[in-house]
């Protein structure tokens, strides 16, 4: 089981000091959060994909790549890339980049996003958003999978013998979670690629996402990847911890109430109707075990911490009672009454283990350049010779 | 189109009683809008009992929920009460909406309400549409404004509205058309139009999976997996099978 943290990189207002962050503070500030939990021993960092005020993670695999030139063991993802607006064949060449300079410390989340703009301001539409999702992803595992890909779409020009570079680290794409809130199509994608499916969680009611989670797991075991319980399932989370509950509750109510989300909502329900948790480290555990009790078991647990405009010191704070007082418990709590037979999120570890065994992991080299800067059909050394790529007709 | 097996409801058990709901924003005590909803129900459940068919009417009171309605539009979820008034709604075989006339509109409570219902919730449901006001000048807010947003949700109003200022109260003409609707009320009902269209078309419509509508997908014998996007989903080009194409 995987404990992490996500975030979406927002400012705001601080409502007590009325302070708001620089652009330049809260990018270093998400650095300082993502290397705290790397020290208290969390198991993953994802950050959010946004292209306007108040976020500042435009550029993930940029951010991301830095965090990982600074931590140690933290597994770094993403929550979520966007797969509709982005072209995938950049997907592809970003994040092999980065699961290379992290060592293979990388997974990531695709999904659609909630922001209706970014689809105009990369040129998509967003009537098409689920197709877009659904196709886009399609090309970027084939890019991952096959050193020469001929593809033809109806988002993106076609592909002719492109190869692209690098190829993932050790030739083992990284593990890609589907992120969905609604659609059921999303889900069966995840379920079809025996890739994993990570509900959101947050922002809605308890359970609301069990009908979906529940579907992701019956496809997933329609396409022979497991069972439906071994199914690799994600949540999202929301605590605000403090050793003292009403200190907690006390600290945290004009983060909440001055948060534009969730203006005009009441706190109280929303500790009681959702997975926000504001309170001691028991009542966190104590929630998300009721997670596994309405989920299934499943593998990963990312909690969002560091937003709402909290000072970084305060964002620290909670990385640090998240990684000391809550998932130490939690690890030991959930591994007693997961069922045999359920395993954990794949790691860029097990994944090569997965495909060689023993053996050397394929690092492919280049062969030299034609000149014409096309590669040809066997662009490295020990590519397959059988492959025949189809290039433009040059007349 | 092709009905999807698993929406395909059973025929309806002749001896189950019709469910009437109304839904009232009337907010006085008593109040004009819910006595003329109550007396369209009562009528429409009288033509349906002398007809051999037994009829229960459920009512939902919007004032009481008018806290948890503007809670949920600003949180996008409903609290616990407001879940259980979507539920019985989405039940309802036919449905009585009234709503009284405040500033020559739709009471906004109502509005709100309706803003916060699954869009699939009414498909094909009779519904009697009905407002009350202090002037008759606000005689045209039933098929201006109610009428609109239930062809919106897909409903099928029934083609009387129902319309009373102050002094309809005193007009016999008032009961002869709520007679009246409540008569194109039970006909529907009887012809079992709704549930027909429902059964033949359910899928042409919008859905959102694990909705709130009866027919809503929640489980995977649900879903419908022979659709372009679903085809896509799992590697296939969208454009596989020639024909069909719509954008889900």
């Amino acid at each position: 089981m995987q404990f992490g943290i996500f975030s979406v990189g927002d400012i705001a207002p601080d409502p007590v000091t009325g302070y708001t962050q620089s652009e330049a503070e809260r990018i270093s500030n998400i650095v300082r959060v993502a290397q705290r939990a790397d020290e208290v021993g969390l198991d993953v960092f994802a950050l959010g994909e946004h292209h306007n005020p108040p976020f500042i993670p435009s550029s993930p695999t940029t951010l991301l790549a830095h965090i990982a030139a600074l931590t140690e063991r933290i597994i770094l993802s993403t929550s979520v890339t966007l797969v509709t607006t982005n072209d995938p064949v950049k997907l592809a060449e970003d994040y092999a980049m980065l699961q290379h300079v992290a060592k293979g410390r990388l997974d990531l989340m695709v999904g659609r996003g909630n922001t209706v703009p970014v689809y105009p301001w990369f040129g998509k539409d967003i009537r098409k958003g689920v197709a877009l999702a659904l196709e886009n992803y399609n090309l970027l595992h084939r890019l991952w999978r096959e050193d020469v890909v001929d593809w033809e779409g109806e988002f993106r020009t076609p592909l002719q013998g492109f190869t692209s570079t690098p190829r993932p680290l050790d030739d083992v794409p990284p593990f890609v979670w589907h992120g969905s809130i609604r659609t059921p199509e999303i889900a069966e994608q995840a379920a079809y690629y025996g890739n994993g499916f990570f509900a959101n969680h947050i922002l809605a009611p308890n359970l609301h996402f069990k009908p979906l989670v529940e579907f992701y797991r019956a496809r997933f075991e329609h396409y022979g990847h497991g069972t439906k319980e071994q199914a690799i399932v994600g949540l999202g989370g929301q605590a605000f911890i403090a050793r003292r509950s009403q200190d907690a509750v006390n600290t945290f109510r004009p983060y909440f109430e001055e948060y534009p989300v969730f203006k005009g909502s009441s706190l109280d329900d929303y500790m009681a109707r959702t997975p926000l948790t504001v309170g001691s480290p028991q009542q966190v555990i104590d929630k998300v075990l009721t997670f596994q009790q309405g989920f299934g078991d499943y593998q990963r647990q990312l909690f969002a911490v560091d937003g709402m405009a909290l000072p970084v010191e305060m964002a620290l704070e909670q990385v640090e009672l998240l990684g000391t007082e809550v998932v130490p418990v939690l690890r030991k709590e959930m591994a007693s009454r997961r069922a045999p037979g359920v395993p954990d999120a794949p790691t860029h570890a097990t994944l090569v283990t997965d495909k060689y065994g023993d053996a050397e992991p394929r690092r492919p080299r280049p062969n030299p350049n034609r000149g014409d800067n096309l590669s040809g059909a066997s662009p490295y050394q020990d590519s397959d010779p059988a492959v025949q790529a189809n290039f433009p007709q040059v007349l | 189109m092709q009905p999807h097996p698993a929406q395909q409801h059973d025929s309806p058990d002749p001896d189950a009683p019709v469910g009437l709901v109304v839904v009232s924003a009337g907010v006085s005590n008593p109040s004009a809008t819910r006595l003329l909803a109550d007396r369209a129900a009562q009528k429409a459940v009288d033509l349906l009992r002398a007809s051999g068919t037994p009829a229960t009417v459920g009512v939902i009171e919007l004032g009481p929920l008018a806290v948890d309605i503007a809670q949920a539009i600003v949180s996008g979820f409903p609290g616990e009460r407001l879940q259980a008034a979507f539920e019985r709604l989405a039940a309802a075989d036919a449905v009585i909406a009234s709503t009284p006339v405040y500033k020559a509109g739709i009471s906004g409570l109502f509005k709100s309400f309706a803003d916060v219902l699954d869009n699939d919730l009414l498909i094909a449901k009779p519904v009697i549409l009905a407002a009350t006001a202090g002037t008759a000048r606000h005689a045209m807010v039933v098929d201006e404004q109610l009428r609109p947003l239930f062809a919106f949700l897909r409903a099928l109003p029934v083609p009387t509205s129902l319309f009373a200022a102050s002094e309809d109260w005193g007009d016999r003409a008032l009961s002869s058309r709520i007679e009246r609707a409540a008569t194109e009320a039970v006909l529907l009902l009887r012809a079992d139009v709704g549930r027909s269209i429902a059964d033949r078309a359910w899928n042409g419509y919008q859905h959102q999976f694990g909705g709130n509508a009866t027919r809503a997908e929640h489980r995977v014998t649900d879903v419908d997996f022979s659709t372009d996007l679903m085809r896509l989903a799992t590697g296939g080009r969208r454009d596989d099978d020639a024909g069909d194409h719509h954008d889900g």
